[in-house]
């Protein structure tokens, strides 16, 4: 770990004020940050302790969705009854993440600032555009087990990693974000992330000096909800391919298809195309093979990670026939 | 006193069942538990030393290559650096196991990335482990291609004392109702011991003394004074705890000829532990093998024909090759048989023993082969394993000391309930699950090795034993205070066992399973001498002693000693025992797996392991090693894998977070038999190994009820979601 | 503020880098929190802040001013050990015991979670009564790995606690 300056920010303007230099981080759990701090993956010069801003509450909002802290621990979102009753695919997908001692410690902010697993990434001896711009990515002639399948660059094939995004992305939550000057911007989650193009060092879209202030998740809707996660252990283990479902019927008529994927991509994987098939039909196996051909239309694998495709198909399919109540 | 016993003849003498305080072999609880479970047992990190310094270990960012130079001016220049080492003797690979001599020296030239080429040694931690990571040094690495990586296209040896060949198994191939010719692969292990590899090394001008996690200082001993030129008698090496070693801690590795280096060069104490990626990376890893397995049947199931081939890797140099066809010299007849290993030379980390190496991989291809045989010729998969059990060791000819594969087949399958029944995939499914089960038989060669022990009654009539023996959790604390307590008349809590010091008398070391058959036969050989005196002094002959609870023949043993110790030198060496038989443990595995339909995700929901070993000498700490066993069964089967980076050859998921080691979900419930039988002809207590066994097969019984359950015939371990899937048609 | 451990108040370390698991081990000498891989990957750092786990491993000790932490010397000692650490011994549920504190010090803090009536990834509702079951209890310990594979002997250590605990209590 490089030696750094740790400061303490008294409100978010001075957080903000301090993180506006490039050589500045700032600490809430640090579940992932302390550990890249420790590989010398991050080597800020500076550490913010944001801990003591007062974004740690849940509220709900005028229009009956519910606003999450950005310091909240994932476990009080977890836990929230106000969550498990009324979006209760968001608790199943932080239940499904890391332990009860990283969610503990995990926050609504960092969370979404996760970084990658990818394994090159985390190497600091090896070649990784997203660690070091213009280094090369070793994954992919190398090991691209974890990696991307759809939304990839020759610059990049890491995937996002956490749960609780892809969630977040399928419900339409809002990131709230503070920036210079007491600005404040609001942005999708669905577009929160970004794909790697040839800025791979880009894992989302805030600026230097922004700082994530809370999630905003919509009024609750109707219809069952789901979120499948495949791993390789049954706890403790990323995901191999996740997916969430807010699946909604009138009769035999699927009415709401919010669906958004983990695993797959750069970022949590929302194609909106997806909900325009399924909405207004009958669901069937047929359709939910084409649900599966436009979300894996492009998909393409490297190798050890051709598994994927295959496997995001069926976890969908199975997903859906569970869902919509029909029988595989 | 000293006594010695080097055994020639099964000792049908059962002492230990003379004894009248009746602990041996009871369920106590380990001496040492509330010392582990208060968090109060002190690892070698943790001893508290004034001006320990901090040492962390430099790594090689390539495969093949040489240091050309190292900027030392540069990283003194950083906060708290006192120190580079680079000396010539630091180690760049772990010792093998009894290896007794310094592994490769000299951390200039690098064989594979990660290797270690230097240490920085600072003030705190947090300094050496900023300055490790940011020592500039330049090298020369040689061209990616022209460095051998890849097992297949590498040049490869035979390893002939693994090999054999007898009959005409091509002939038997042919000419046979029933065959089955597969080929299989396993991938990389670690033992991944939660413990780092960790020492405290301290210096005083003559004398080192290290704090290490070691399994074998008897053997540890002699490697570090090769290492650093001492004599034996000027090193001390103390592993009074080990945080788990599962072969990792064999040999003497680089953190402790490190440690050992500096600290010795400083006049200081120097403490050096690794981190988790460097404990994967630099340390020990079970080769990958790619078998190939041929049986032939006539047709009632009794095979004629036994091929079993393997090729396994490591580097140049490396005496080690997994030993994957260990058991198949003697589990199944054949009269036709063939067995050959292979060893490919390449530049990935050192290939060495990690928990059951050979049996680990080898049996569960081989039990994995067996079911498709079994299914091929339409026979229920216990019954095969039955009518092919020999009378002899098929190779050697030698005869088996105790053998108890039908009893646990056979009393495994009915305490499980075990179907035999129509074997058709696809019978049973729970919602999206499918669910079916698999058997496996178990096996494990025993060995047992020369060990010393003193044993000494107190004046107060309590005993002590000593060695250097260590406890790295299989419960030898336990155990040699029961075989002494029943030998000398003492509750366990009255014997204490001081062991990991090689102050103490040399023993076997924890390792091949053979730790407490061999320093139990030494405790035992020096109880029996100090029986021998007490009867003197009690004027009484030798079998009519009646000691039990500190009195003997109505005579309390403190007034016999009379204010005096008395201390023996038990020495045990095995004789023509090791020669005359054949000697393993023997078990079954059953297991019954869920296998989701949609997802290829694999869950074992019930596995029985019934075991046969000899003696059992504590049925809590022997039940725990089976257990163990069973876990690392269903790691091997379900999630561990080394993934080795095509170009370079490091170990890209050198973490605990990307090598799945099993977690508690994964871990059902586990039923475990015990089918003691006392093996007279494999130690002076007749007991066998365990540690090792509940591992050494159990694979393959997953493996056959991920068939069974699902149609998925899968031919690599581990059956990730990825292979279950591939191989499993639609369903 | 300085920071409570074991009810014991201490002065944070002067560098931020110190982990709040090396501060306990290396500067404090309190080795009963161990240190596996360093990287919440493993969990036999497992300590309890303000009555929450956490890994200590990947947590700054500077950033603890005014906590209150537990580790396992804080949980029992060998003289007056805790109910769940003498049914660790006695259902052996350790071998090399390396990993043991932290399992234990996890399972001190899930039997709150319990009590909290919080949801895991094996709970049938999210809503409703949380049953102690072995495979709660596993999910739940999921975050301490144990190589040794004394897993089975781990959950019947902690389910005879929580089960006597539990009539205990009623």
């Amino acid at each position: 770990m490089k030696p750094f300056d740790l400061q303490r920010a008294d409100g978010l303007a001075h957080a903000g004020q301090l993180c506006a230099d490039k050589h500045t981080a700032p600490i809430a759990g640090g579940t992932n940050f302390v550990d890249l701090l420790k590989l010398e993956v991050e080597t800020p010069s500076t550490v913010v302790n944001i801990n003591p801003l007062p974004l740690g509450g849940i509220e709900e909002t005028a229009d009956g969705g519910l606003s999450i802290g950005a310091l909240v621990s994932n476990t009080a979102t977890a836990v929230d009854m106000r969550v498990r009753e009324n979006w209760p695919v968001l608790a199943r997908a932080i239940l499904a993440g890391a332990t009860q001692q990283l969610r503990n410690k995990a926050t609504t902010g960092g969370n979404l600032c996760q970084r990658t697993r990818c394994y090159y990434f985390t190497n600091i001896d090896q070649p990784c555009n997203k660690r070091e711009p213009g280094s090369g990515c070793g994954a992919i002639k190398g090991v691209a087990r974890l990696h991307a399948v759809l939304g990839t660059s020759d610059h990049c094939i890491a995937t996002y990693p956490g749960d609780m995004a892809v969630v977040l992305a399928a419900l339409d939550a809002q990131v709230e974000i503070a920036g210079p000057k007491d600005s404040t911007r609001t942005v999708p989650v669905r577009d929160f992330h970004r794909l790697p193009g040839d800025q791979p060092w880009k894992d989302n879209v805030l600026e230097d000096g922004e700082i994530i202030t809370a999630v905003t998740l919509p009024a609750p809707v109707a219809g069952r909800q789901v979120y499948r996660k495949v791993r390789e252990r049954s706890s403790y283990a990323f995901a191999l391919v996740s997916v969430a479902a807010v699946i909604d019927m009138d009769g035999d008529s699927i009415t709401r298809a919010d669906l958004a994927f983990g695993g797959l991509a750069h970022k949590p994987w929302h194609d909106p195309r997806i909900a325009d098939l399924l909405v207004g039909q009958s669901p069937s196996e047929a359709l939910f093979d084409k649900a599966a051909d436009l979300l894996l239309e492009e998909a393409q694998g490297y190798g050890e990670n051709d598994f994927k495709i295959p496997l995001a198909r069926r976890t969908l399919k199975a997903v859906l026939a569970e869902a919509t109540g029909v029988k595989p | 006193m000293n006594a010695y016993f080097k055994q020639d003849e099964p000792d049908t003498r059962n002492l230990l069942d003379t004894g009248k305080q009746g602990v041996i072999g009871k369920a106590l609880s380990r001496p040492e538990g509330l010392a582990k479970v208060t968090g109060t047992a002190p690892y070698s990190a943790e001893y508290q030393i004034d001006g320990c310094l901090e040492g962390v270990l430099v790594t090689a960012p390539f495969a093949r290559g040489r240091i050309t130079a190292i900027d030392k001016k540069a990283a003194l220049a950083m906060d708290g650096v006192i120190a580079v080492i680079d000396d010539p003797r630091m180690t760049t690979r772990p010792a093998q196991g009894t290896a007794a001599a310094a592994p490769e020296q000299g951390p200039g030239e690098v064989d594979y990335f990660g290797q270690p080429i230097a240490l920085i040694v600072a003030e705190t931690f947090e300094q050496a482990r900023h300055a490790a990571k940011n020592l500039p040094f330049d090298y020369e690495a040689d061209e990616i291609g022209s460095v051998p990586l890849d097992p297949e296209s590498a040049p490869r040896e035979t390893d002939d004392g693994s090999s054999m060949s007898k009959g005409d198994l091509a002939h038997a191939m042919k000419t046979a109702p029933h065959t089955v010719d597969l080929r299989y692969r396993t991938h990389g292990h670690v033992s991944a011991a939660i413990e780092p590899h960790a020492a405290i090394a301290q210096w005083d001008g003559t004398k080192l003394t290290v704090h290490a996690a070691q399994q074998m200082p008897n053997y540890n001993i002699a490697e570090l004074a090769d290492i650093t030129g001492l004599d034996e008698e000027n090193v001390r090496l103390i592993s009074r705890y080990v945080g788990g070693g599962f072969g990792s801690k064999l040999g003497v590795a680089e953190e402790t000829a490190a440690a050992a280096i500096a600290a010795m060069q400083l006049s200081r104490p120097v403490r050096v532990v690794m981190s988790r990626q460097q404990v994967m990376q630099a340390i020990g890893h079970r080769s990958e093998s790619r078998q190939r397995v041929r049986l032939a049947a006539d047709s009632g199931g009794v095979l004629t024909g036994f091929g079993h081939e393997a090729l396994v890797a490591n580097l140049p140099g490396e005496s080690f090759a997994e030993p994957v066809l260990q058991s198949s010299q003697f589990l199944y007849g054949g009269d036709n048989r063939l067995l050959k290993l292979e060893i490919a030379r390449i530049h990935r980390s050192t290939a060495a023993s990690v928990r059951a190496p050979g049996e680990a991989v080898g049996m569960p291809v081989l039990e994995a082969a067996m079911d498709v045989l079994a299914e091929e010729i339409g026979i229920d998969p216990v019954e095969l394993r039955l009518k092919n059990i020999p009378e002899k060791d098929p190779d050697t000819g030698l005869p088996f000391t105790e053998h108890g594969l039908a009893r646990c087949l056979k009393e495994g399958a009915e305490a499980f309930g075990w179907d035999s029944g129509p074997r058709q995939p696809r019978l049973k499914r729970d919602g999206d699950w499918w669910i079916g089960t698999g058997v496996a038989s178990a096996a494990r060669v025993h060995n047992v090795a020369e060990a010393k022990a003193r044993v000494t009654l107190n004046p107060d009539g309590t005993a002590s034993v000593q060695t250097d023996m260590t406890d790295i959790g299989t419960g030898t604390y336990a155990i040699l205070s029961q075989i002494a307590g029943e030998m000398l008349g003492l509750p366990p809590e009255k014997v204490l066992v001081q062991l990991g010091d090689t102050d103490f008398p040399r023993g076997p070391g924890s390792g091949g399973s053979w730790g407490a058959a061999s320093i139990g036969s030494a405790v035992l050989v020096a109880c029996e001498e100090l029986r021998g005196s007490l009867a003197e002094k009690a004027g009484v002959n030798s079998d009519e002693l009646d000691i039990a609870d500190g009195m003997l023949n109505g005579q309390p043993v403190s007034d016999l000693l009379g204010g005096k110790e008395l201390s023996a030198l038990g020495h045990y060496e095995p004789g023509k025992i090791a020669d005359d038989y054949t000697s393993s443990g023997f078990g079954a595995f059953f297991a019954e797996v869920r296998v989701n339909r949609h997802t290829g995700e694999v869950r074992v929901s019930r596995m029985l392991g019934a075991f046969a070993f000899g003696r059992v000498l504590n049925a809590k700490t022997a039940r725990s090693q089976c257990i163990g066993g069973l876990v690392w069964s269903i790691g091997t089967a379900l999630t561990e894998a080394l993934l080795f980076d095509p170009n370079d050859g490091h170990i890209a998921n050198a973490d605990l977070a990307e090598y799945h080691v099993p977690v508690h979900r994964d871990i059902p419930a586990l039923d475990v038999l015990m089918l003691e039988k006392k093996d007279a002809a494999a130690s002076a207590i007749q007991a066998k190994g365990i540690g090792e066994l509940g591992m050494c097969g159990g694979a393959g019984a997953i493996a056959n009820a991920i068939y069974n359950a699902s149609g998925a015939r899968i031919f690599e371990f581990p059956m990730t979601p990825d292979k279950v899937l591939q191989a499993m048609e639609d369903n | 503020m300085p920071i409570t451990i074991n009810d014991q108040s201490h002065e944070l370390p002067d560098d931020p880098r110190v982990s709040l698991l090396d501060f306990l081990g290396t500067h404090i000498g309190l080795t009963g929190t161990k240190k596996g891989c360093d990287h919440g990957q493993c969990g036999a750092c497992t300590v309890i802040v303000n009555g929450m786990r956490i890994n200590s491993c990947l947590s700054l000790a500077a950033l603890h001013d005014g906590d209150h932490v537990t580790t396992i010397e804080g949980i029992g000692t060998p003289t007056d050990p805790s109910a769940l650490q003498l049914s660790f011994v006695e259902h052996d549920g350790f071998q090399c015991g390396y990993c043991t504190p932290g399992q234990i010090c996890s399972a001190t803090a899930m039997a709150d979670e319990f009590a909290n009536g919080w949801p895991s990834d094996a709970s049938d509702s999210l809503t409703g009564d949380i049953a102690i079951t072995p495979e709660e209890v596993r999910e739940r310990m999921s975050g301490n790995l144990c190589r040794c594979g004394a897993y089975a002997n781990i959950i019947d250590a902690i389910m005879d606690t929580v089960t006597a605990e539990k009539e205990a209590q009623s």
